[in-house]
């Protein structure tokens, strides 16, 4: 009786454990879509089991051990004393090394393997962790894009990862840095790093993490099976706003991924004249304003000649084609782009977007409406 | 001279204290049973504020997209929470126990240097308080325990700047501790208790000193350095200057992985001392036990790159880090074996330190389980920094430490006051924690590897981690009853009478060989020893069949019950020829040279002129303490 009711908890115990994983979980490392992370989940899964069946074991053994040899009334006396068995230590010690040399065999691969080097023609793309957004930067395409990296389907993209941007105090040191750029600590690329902190970059169902570190360029294999949208969010503490530091992997059908990436090379088009957009446009542009951060790709002044921006916050060029901004939580929406132009801190706690002096309502609803025409 | 009558004036600043009771005995006392109970109180009440803040921390995760707390208050929460509980809970908890009984458990008087111990104990609480006044300084440490520059650095708040000096003093207190500790388990063993006669508990406490020892001087040097760069402008986590923000992850993990074995191997010896007890039986492979935390004390040094798994140290140092992570989890596994093995064919009595000590085992089984899938580095590479992390260490460092150290509270308080706990409420005590530990730590796992990182101030609910964080939650609040029931019952036991045989368990070790609690010098005789598990054999004689029989009442040596302070010096006297019993006296030195340290640690945030005062004040606590003769 008392067996039976103890399997039967046993049993409703392991469906617990089974069951226990939420099926709407949206950014799931259980749900690899990827090569990559599929290589991670693959060894997760057979040393889960082997764990589990260790558990099973030394806990049973625990709880057998403490009900088989639970003092009973009326027992005198005292137990055998025994001192130990060294066959039995050396079973012990030999038996766990022997599980775990062959669970190290195929980690040791599997490291090797995700730290393989690109080969010629390899896709690559620059990620910089900014407080708090990320920036993607095309290199070989030529353009740039913020909290949205989008890949094409079935393609291992090679991502070289370095930490930049504005941090820590609002008077930075350093002029806005702008490029991830591999060299010597005390070569002149490094001077870029600005006062970045360290950042890591995670979306869990293409991918392991890998961190973003100040001064070191980090390197991540990245693919995606299936079309899709995968969430993805900076793991390692970095501040206020550490939590809302997010991005999205947007994966297309290559014929997609083509057309997406010519829409992205095309320069902006400047709104009609005498517009609300127009006005906006000039708002953005005037000196020390949204330029002095923001870049966007033709914008022009009132005299048609090119202005040109800083990389320090994200480029705008294309901003109504990504779906979300602060760090990918927020969608792009007009309430949202409101709230945010006329009070960023109260937006996102510490945020680096400077508006000094603060903008009218009127040069709101302008700014509005121009970054409503950058599609 | 005018005062010709008064007898000799001794040197020193201040008169000598005398007294040993009341209130103000506690501020001047040497006495490594004091001390180890002022380190019980005072760890124990940081438990109780790092597990509000813990509780806040929960409360604010509870339900998705929630800012019930500020994203900065956030961030202060779970550093404090990791600072106090890691340095101000499970580190000077274990100290109360050394402190209090490694004298006792290899027959000394006291420590080798009674005041510098009361040195560490005063240091270890300024280092607290100092902490702790930053939430009124100007803002906590909100850079995590782990205080990853550049962010430690950049933050504009001081919060960081207290943590560094903070944890400074801390380690001071620790140093001086953990040389005492040593130096009196090598040097102040009664007469034939060898190295391989001492209790595990007591290897356990060697082994970690020298970890600390040996560890503290890393992270020293790394906060040194994080106080330079906040407070002096040096660069040596800047890579904009050639420094780097990697070489502290260094610094900090080389100390803070042997740091998670200087937490968990005093509960794993207290484990192997409440086992035997309650098991009726001598512990299984007593040398094994002892080698395999000895190994993991040294292992423990090589493998701290297992943190840094996603820095980007390239494929041949993670392939090393993940294989001595893997080793160190087979002298870990033996420790299991031979405490299943010690229960094995026993005579079990469910106790409240028997049931946190079965309890021990089992948590722990689970967090070196998930440890090991750390080592597999593709997979940690999904795991690092989520809430499955959080879920390993807390199986490791609460199922674990936690657990072990609550067994040791239930097991030696009627040592300690004499008076027992009660059985009825302990047991309520420990199966409430145990469900509210598992619904809190177990959905963690869960949660992390379905997406959750660590300390983040809230998720989507688009994410779906709603369900498991409400359940975490839930469950912490049952943990905050199992505590409030253990506060309820440790006061309601001083109101029962203070009768405590000396040996009430039937235990094995000397501690319970002098009265509950013990006489200011421990033991009216120094016992001298002749096996492992010394009283035991004075109380049984074991056949060659392993069987065990009672010695004869009145045989070589019964628990000298009852025999305490009062029979004073004049029986002793032929142990230290005719000179009786020299206890070292009570001191204000100690309090006054620590006091001097979060003085000049304020004077390093606030000015200048208070680095001098806190100098002048350390300087006259040392001064009058070279001075002062160590006992009159």
């Amino acid at each position: 009786m008392r067996r039976k009711t103890l399997l039967a908890v046993g049993l409703v115990a392991l469906a617990a454990v089974l069951g226990a994983c939420a099926p709407n979980a949206t950014q799931d490392s259980l749900e690899p879509a990827g090569e990559f992370a599929r290589k991670s989940h693959d060894l997760f899964v057979p040393v889960f089991w082997v764990a589990t069946g260790i558990f099973v074991v030394v806990e049973g053994a625990l709880v057998v051990f403490a009900f088989r040899y639970r003092h009973r009334k009326g027992r005198e006396g005292i137990p055998p004393q025994v001192h130990g068995n060294t066959r039995l230590e050396v079973a012990w010690t030999i038996l766990p090394a022997v599980i775990l040399a062959g669970v190290a065999v195929p980690t040791v691969a599997t490291i090797f393997d995700l730290a393989r080097q690109p080969e010629e023609g390899t896709m690559r793309v620059d990620v910089l962790g900014h407080q708090w957004w990320w920036e993607f930067n095309y290199l070989e395409q030529g353009f740039t894009t913020a909290n949205e990296l989008h890949i094409p389907t079935g393609e291992p993209v090679y991502l070289r990862l370095c930490g930049v941007g504005l941090g820590g105090i609002p008077d930075a040191k350093t002029p806005v840095p702008t490029e991830c750029q591999p060299g010597p600590p005390d070569g002149p690329a490094a001077a870029a790093v600005g006062d970045a902190v360290v950042h890591s970059f995670w979306v869990p169902q293409l991918a392991g993490t890998i961190d973003v570190v100040p001064g070191q360029t980090n390197f991540l294999w990245i693919e995606a099976d299936e079309p899709g949208r995968y969430p993805g969010q900076c793991k390692e503490f970095c501040g206020l706003s550490h939590a809302y530091m997010k991005f999205v992997v947007v994966a297309h059908d290559p014929g997609d991924y083509q057309r997406w990436v010519e829409g992205q090379q095309a320069p902006a088009a400047m709104p009609e004249p005498e517009t609300a957009a127009a006005s906006g446009a000039q708002t953005f542009a005037a000196q020390n304003r949204c330029t002095r951060c923001h870049t966007i790709d033709g914008l022009e002044d009132q005299d048609g000649q090119p202005v040109v921006g800083s990389n320090g916050a994200p480029d705008l060029t294309h901003f109504m084609s990504r779906e979300c901004f602060r760090g990918c939580t927020l969608p792009v929406t007009e309430e949202n782009l409101r709230r945010w132009l006329q009070n960023p801190q109260a937006v996102e706690a510490g945020s680096w977007m400077v508006v000094d002096p603060p903008l009218t309502e009127g040069e709101i609803d302008d700014l509005v409406a121009f970054l409503q025409t950058l599609r | 001279m005018a005062s010709v009558s008064v007898p000799a004036r001794r040197p020193g600043l201040l008169g000598r204290p005398t007294s040993t009771t009341g209130l103000w005995s506690w501020f001047t006392t040497v006495d490594h049973k004091k001390i180890g109970i002022l380190y019980g109180v005072t760890a124990f009440a940081f438990f109780l504020v790092g597990g509000v803040e813990a509780l806040l921390i929960r409360v604010q995760l509870a339900r998705p997209d929630q800012n019930v707390i500020s994203e900065a208050a956030f961030n202060e929460l779970f550093t404090m929470h990791g600072v106090t509980m890691v340095f101000l809970v499970v580190m000077p908890l274990s100290a109360a126990f050394f402190n209090y009984f490694i004298p006792l458990m290899i027959g000394a008087r006291d420590v080798a240097f009674p005041r510098l111990n009361a040195y560490s104990y005063w240091a270890f609480l300024f280092a607290g308080i100092f902490i702790y006044s930053s939430w009124f300084l100007g803002g906590a440490p909100n850079g995590g325990w782990f205080g990853y520059p550049p962010n430690s650095v950049l933050d504009p708040t001081r919060g960081m700047t207290f943590y560094s000096l903070g944890l400074l003093i801390a380690g001071i207190a620790s140093t001086v501790s953990a040389v005492n500790l040593a130096v009196t388990v090598i040097n102040m063993r009664a007469p034939g208790m060898t190295l391989f006669r001492m209790p595990v508990f007591v290897w356990m406490g060697l082994v970690v000193q020298l970890l600390l020892a040996f560890s503290l001087p890393i992270v020293t040097i790394g906060l040194v350095e994080l106080l330079f760069d906040r407070r002096f402008g040096t660069h040596f986590f800047d890579a904009a200057a050639g420094g780097s923000p990697v070489l502290w992850q260094h610094l900090f993990w080389l100390f803070a992985h042997p740091e998670v074995y200087i937490l968990v191997l005093p509960a794993m010896g207290i484990v192997s001392e409440i086992l035997p007890v309650f098991s009726r039986k001598p512990l299984f492979g007593y040398q094994f036990v002892v080698f395999s935390g000895i190994a993991i004390g040294f292992i423990g040094f090589g493998v701290w790159a297992h943190h840094m798994f996603a820095v980007g140290l390239g494929p041949i140092a993670n392939t090393a880090f993940g294989i001595s992570t893997m080793i160190i989890a087979v002298p870990t596994g033996v420790k299991i074996f031979n405490w299943l093995g010690t229960m094995w064919r026993g005579d079990i009595r469910f106790t409240t330190p028997m049931l946190f000590a079965i309890g021990f085992i089992g948590m722990f089984v689970i967090g070196g389980l998930s440890g090991v899938s750390h080592a597999v580095v593709p997979a940690d590479y999904q795991q690092t920094d989520t809430y499955y992390i959080v879920a390993h260490f807390h199986y490791v460092l609460f199922g674990g430490a936690i657990f072990g150290l609550f067994g040791g509270i239930y097991y030696w308080w009627p040592k300690v006051f004499g008076r027992m706990l009660s059985e009825r409420a302990g047991k309520w005590n420990f199966w409430i924690m145990l469900v509210g530990f598992n619904m809190t730590f177990g959905p963690m796992h869960v949660l992390g590897l379905q997406g959750m990182p660590r300390r983040i101030q809230s998720y989507p609910e688009s994410l779906g981690l709603t369900f498991w964080n409400t359940v975490s939650t839930v469950g912490a609040f049952l943990i905050a009853v199992s505590v409030l029931v253990f506060l309820v019952t440790a006061v309601a036991s001083f109101r029962r009478p203070k009768e405590m045989e000396a040996d009430p368990w039937d235990a094995r070790t000397l501690e319970w060989f002098t009265s509950s609690p013990p006489p200011e010098h421990n033991f009216d005789e120094i016992p001298t020893v002749h096996s492992l598990d010394e009283l035991w054999h004075r109380k049984y004689a074991e056949t060659h069949g392993g069987r065990v029989v009672p010695v004869p009442a009145g045989g070589s040596g019964r628990p000298a019950s009852g025999h305490g302070r009062s029979e004073g010096d004049g029986g002793h006297g032929s142990e230290h020829g005719g000179h009786g019993i020299h206890l070292p006296g009570p001191s204000y030195y100690p309090l006054i040279a620590s006091l001097g340290l979060p003085i000049v640690g304020y004077g390093l945030i606030f000015g200048w002129w208070m680095v001098g005062v806190g100098l002048l004040v350390t300087l006259a606590g040392f001064y009058g303490w070279i001075l002062e003769p160590s006992a009159e």
